[in-house]
């Protein structure tokens, strides 16, 4: 669907580039042997490499090296098996080298695509321009004391992917959607945990606006390091909304780096620096250049895992699903797995329904993820299978899945117990059937002159004399014969 | 390539180098004739040859992913001139 802004001078469309930096999982720093636990004691989780001791000399993580290049295969980019670290050079209080090794013109990833799932089901693919490795910054605490910032070290040195897409993207939707692809494809990989709350995924996100038809760009801003995928979207909306505004008063939109404020729901020119993007990158000299082989690359292709994109495609395949609900069970690894041992042999649209609908919808009121279910697959499974069989209807299926939800209990020990079995013994069926006629003559020759719609209430009253207990479909035959037989 | 005075002040003022305005045109004088030496090289034909990152042919070497460091908060903190429990301080950072 297309985003776009009407003003006077016409109509304008939204042109995103995202730059989202995520966290690698890894035990150490990128360069040092500290730990990179989240939360941790301030300063305990640096070494003297991280504080930038005079003499320290940084060696490289292999295992950052692999969630890099996995990534970028997940991302179907292009390794490069030559890439070289720099220096970035300016000066803040949480770097204590006065530089970020980062990388800049060798980065270890090059071009890739990311497919977008839209909600129409129809997908959509966004460029990706690289992919570099590169060190995070500490941390400056401003609202503790009246005249001092206070600097905790613990994250100086823990590795960053910065990945950056192409200009590709043309609304808040499809970055928000962007955003959420990317966390998922590293989830698959376990490169990163995509944890927006704990900083492991940032984003600075350019936006520029341009009238329906310019093929060029505009000028565009940077909004720096937007945490959350609504704020992301949120900010997008209001700097668009803001450019338009400023080309339709006849000014121009200035290259400069905004900061977004939720709150107010504005972003705004963070304080011009002179000078401030003048970082004379240059090659590290502390650190060789990183050289890979073929063989490295093939060893951890050959054992990606399968990603969210072919899970879709073989959840359509094999389960027969819609795009839609593909798309949707495989956004999160745990969900998927929980579909595929849920639905395994048994009706897959089913274990959809009853997992998109019911149990997202429990889990959504409860504030729970999908790995803190109170229900398992295989119970959910079971209950499946009791609806299938008969043992239960589907209307009993929904109070036992509540009682599930209450209690994690299998749904076969709680049907045994509360003695929800579906009546199977016809005479019982019989008797309810008959019952139910006799008490309304009237509705029955209603039927009798040919009202279905009367068939349905009387399917209604034996259910309901029967505690939901009888099979709905033998009761509406039942009456068939009874009545109209 | 020759710097000028104003090329000096922005290096100076980049790497955070005080600078007195006296100093300018000397340093810009000692920094064009170092940048004249260097520029010597280009005389060089280099055509076909890989640039050089290191005198001995080898590869970076790569730690293995374990935590061998860290937890030496006081070490971290000794020449810190401000420190407020085991936070470092500067001046506060206004952005």
């Amino acid at each position: 669907m297309a985003y776009l802004i009407e003003s006077d001078s016409g109509t304008w469309e939204v042109v995103i580039g995202l730059e989202v930096h995520a966290q690698v999982s890894s035990r150490a720093k990128l360069f040092s042997g500290s730990p990179t636990d989240f939360g941790a004691k301030p300063n305990t989780q640096v070494s003297l490499v991280d504080a930038a001791m005079p003499g320290m000399l940084p060696v490289i993580n292999e295992i950052c090296v692999e969630q890099a290049v996995r990534t970028g295969l997940g991302l179907n980019a292009q390794i490069n098996l030559h890439s070289v670290f720099e220096r970035k050079n300016y000066f803040y209080a949480d770097l204590p080298q006065g530089y970020q090794i980062s990388q800049y013109q060798y980065p270890i990833v090059g071009e890739g695509t990311v497919v977008l799932d839209m909600p129409d089901g129809t997908t959509r693919e966004i460029g990706i321009e690289r992919l570099h490795m590169e060190q995070d910054a500490g941390k400056s605490m401003h609202d503790q004391d009246p005249k001092r910032s206070f600097i905790d070290l613990n994250r100086a040195g823990v590795c960053l992917m910065e990945i950056v897409s192409k200009p590709d993207l043309r609304s808040p939707e499809e970055a928000g959607i962007y955003v959420r692809k990317l966390r998922s494809i590293m989830r698959y990989l376990g490169s990163c945990d995509g944890n927006m709350e704990q900083g492991s995924l940032r984003a600075d996100v350019n936006v520029s606006v341009r009238l329906q038809g310019e093929t060029d760009f505009r000028t565009r801003a940077e909004i720096k390091n937007v945490n959350s995928v609504r704020f992301i979207m949120q900010a997008i909306e209001v700097e668009a909304t803001r450019q338009v505004d400023v080309w339709e008063s006849g000014d121009e939109v200035v290259q400069e780096t905004r900061l977004f404020d939720p709150n107010r729901s504005e972003t705004r020119s963070m304080r011009a620096k002179e000078f401030a993007h003048d970082y004379r990158y240059f090659p590290d000299p502390d650190l060789l250049p990183l050289d890979l082989d073929q063989t490295y690359v093939d060893d951890i292709a050959a054992k990606l895992p399968e990603l969210p994109d072919a899970k879709k495609d073989r959840f359509i395949v094999d389960y027969g699903l819609s795009a839609y609900d593909a798309g949707v069970l495989v956004a999160d690894k745990e969900t998927a797995l929980f579909f595929e041992e849920a639905a395994e042999g048994r009706n897959a649209k089913l274990a959809v329904n009853w997992l998109t609908t019911n149990l997202f919808g429990a889990l959504n009121a409860a504030g729970k993820e999908i790995t803190e279910s109170p229900i398992s697959a295989t119970h959910l499974g079971g209950l499946l299978d009791l609806l299938a069989d008969g043992t239960i209807s589907s209307r009993i299926a929904k109070d036992v899945f509540e009682e599930m939800f209450q209690t994690s209990r299998d749904p076969a020990a709680i049907i045994e117990e509360k003695g929800l079995k579906q009546i199977t013994d016809t005479g019982a069926i019989e008797a309810a059937v008959d019952a139910a006629i006799i008490s309304n003559p009237e509705q029955a020759d209603q039927v009798r002159d040919g009202n279905d719609k009367a068939i349905g209430w009387f399917v209604g009253q034996v259910m309901k004399a029967t505690q939901g207990k009888a099979n709905p479909q033998a009761v509406n035959e039942l009456l068939q014969t009874r009545l109209k037989g | 390539m020759s710097l000028d005075r104003d090329d000096v002040r922005k290096i100076a003022f980049l790497a955070r180098i005080k600078i007195e305005d006296a100093e300018l045109k000397p340093l810009a004088d000692e920094l064009n004739s170092i940048i004249g030496w260097v520029e010597q090289l280009g005389e060089v034909n280099t055509e076909g040859v890989q640039p050089m990152t290191s005198v001995a042919e080898m590869l970076a070497p790569q730690r293995p992913d374990q935590v061998t460091d860290g937890n030496v908060t006081q070490k971290v903190l000794a020449n810190a001139p401000d420190r407020v429990k085991n936070f470092y301080t500067v001046p506060k950072v206004l952005d």
